[in-house]
């Protein structure tokens, strides 16, 4: 993930880069990489920000834009959902003894 | 098997915290907005939508009504869009707690019955007394039409939570019906998955006209009082 801060809603905006990107970091450096992250509420919530833009600049805002944009959403709720309700569902396996 | 068939209902917590809350947050993620003239397709498609039921809806306030047209075209959006999310294998419904819709159908109705009564409030107290009743009938008459208005609210949000809630019975039942049948006898698992697939249908229907039919009275109850 690249270390940009700021908006980040369409690709022309110029944002500064921050520090490495984490596939450069070197294995050692990487507690110190973590640790160095923004873990503030607004850095947080930029996080989610940046998150969703870059999935929604890559397959909604095409100029051809398939189902496949937000059925893959929709797939994720739904694992989200199941491992929700795992705690459930685990008692209704095929088992001859619960 | 009975505990199973409710676990479903039970608002889901992370630690004790309401998770019901992210989830009722997620709607809005599938419905973008944008600053262009022309967008991308998902975009465009959900406008036309909008635009479609606005126009039906609306169109028979006045300009005083058309003041909630935001507030009326946003519901009917979040209760389509949240019904048809629940239709999801294993995912979680808020309009089927009662709670939510109470919280939901309290306020906007409210909202109605006290803007009627502070701007035109003889014509607000005459939907109490329909016209031409016989003179003895008139105050057992003004008793069971106070009780109508009353009770409003408590239709409008149990109507919402008991259709939901029953199909979504409904499915788990068949659904579970159909897993048992089908090491006893075939051709029965074939039509019990026949009715699973045309409830499918009817779940699909009923989430949106649920949406509809409470947009469409929380509308009227505006439309009485304006």
């Amino acid at each position: 993930m690249a270390s940009v801060v700021g908006i980040f809603s369409h690709s022309s905006v110029s944002v500064p880069v921050k520090d490495k990107k984490l596939l450069e970091v070197k294995l050692g450096e990487l507690p110190s990489w973590i640790l160095m992250r923004d873990f503030s509420p607004s850095g947080i919530f930029g996080a989610f920000q940046r998150g969703y833009y870059r999935y929604y600049n890559k397959y909604i805002n095409v100029k051809k834009g398939s189902i496949s944009g937000i059925t893959m959403v929709l797939a994720c709720y739904v694992l989200f959902s199941y491992s929700f309700s795992y705690k459930h569902l685990k008692h209704e396996r095929l088992r001859k003894y619960h | 098997m009975n505990e199973n068939l409710f676990a479903s209902f039970i608002a889901p917590t992370i630690l004790g915290l309401p998770a019901a809350v992210l989830i009722i947050l997620f709607p809005p993620l599938l419905i973008p907005t944008s600053k262009y003239l022309i967008n991308n397709r998902l975009i465009t498609t959900q406008q036309w939508l909008i635009k479609l039921t606005s126009k039906q809806m609306m169109a028979m306030h006045n300009t005083k009504g058309r003041t909630w047209s935001l507030m009326l075209v946003s519901l009917i959006i979040f209760i389509a869009t949240t019904n048809l999310l629940g239709l999801l294998p294993h995912s979680f419904t808020p309009t089927t707690q009662l709670s939510m819709n109470l919280a939901m159908a309290i306020p906007l109705w409210a909202g109605a019955v006290i803007m009627g009564f502070r701007s035109k409030i003889k014509n607000a107290l005459a939907h109490f007394l329909p016209q031409g009743t016989p003179t003895p009938l008139i105050p057992m008459l003004v008793i069971i039409e106070t009780t109508s208005l009353l009770i409003q609210p408590m239709a409008l949000a149990v109507r919402l939570t008991a259709n939901i809630t029953a199909g979504h019975l409904l499915m788990h039942l068949i659904g579970s019906a159909t897993l048992a049948m089908s090491t006893i006898n075939l051709p029965s698992t074939l039509i019990i998955f026949t009715i699973l697939i045309l409830l499918t249908i009817l779940e699909i229907a009923v989430a949106l006209i649920q949406a509809y039919v409470f947009t469409l009275l929380v509308s009227l109850y505006l439309h009485d009082n304006t």
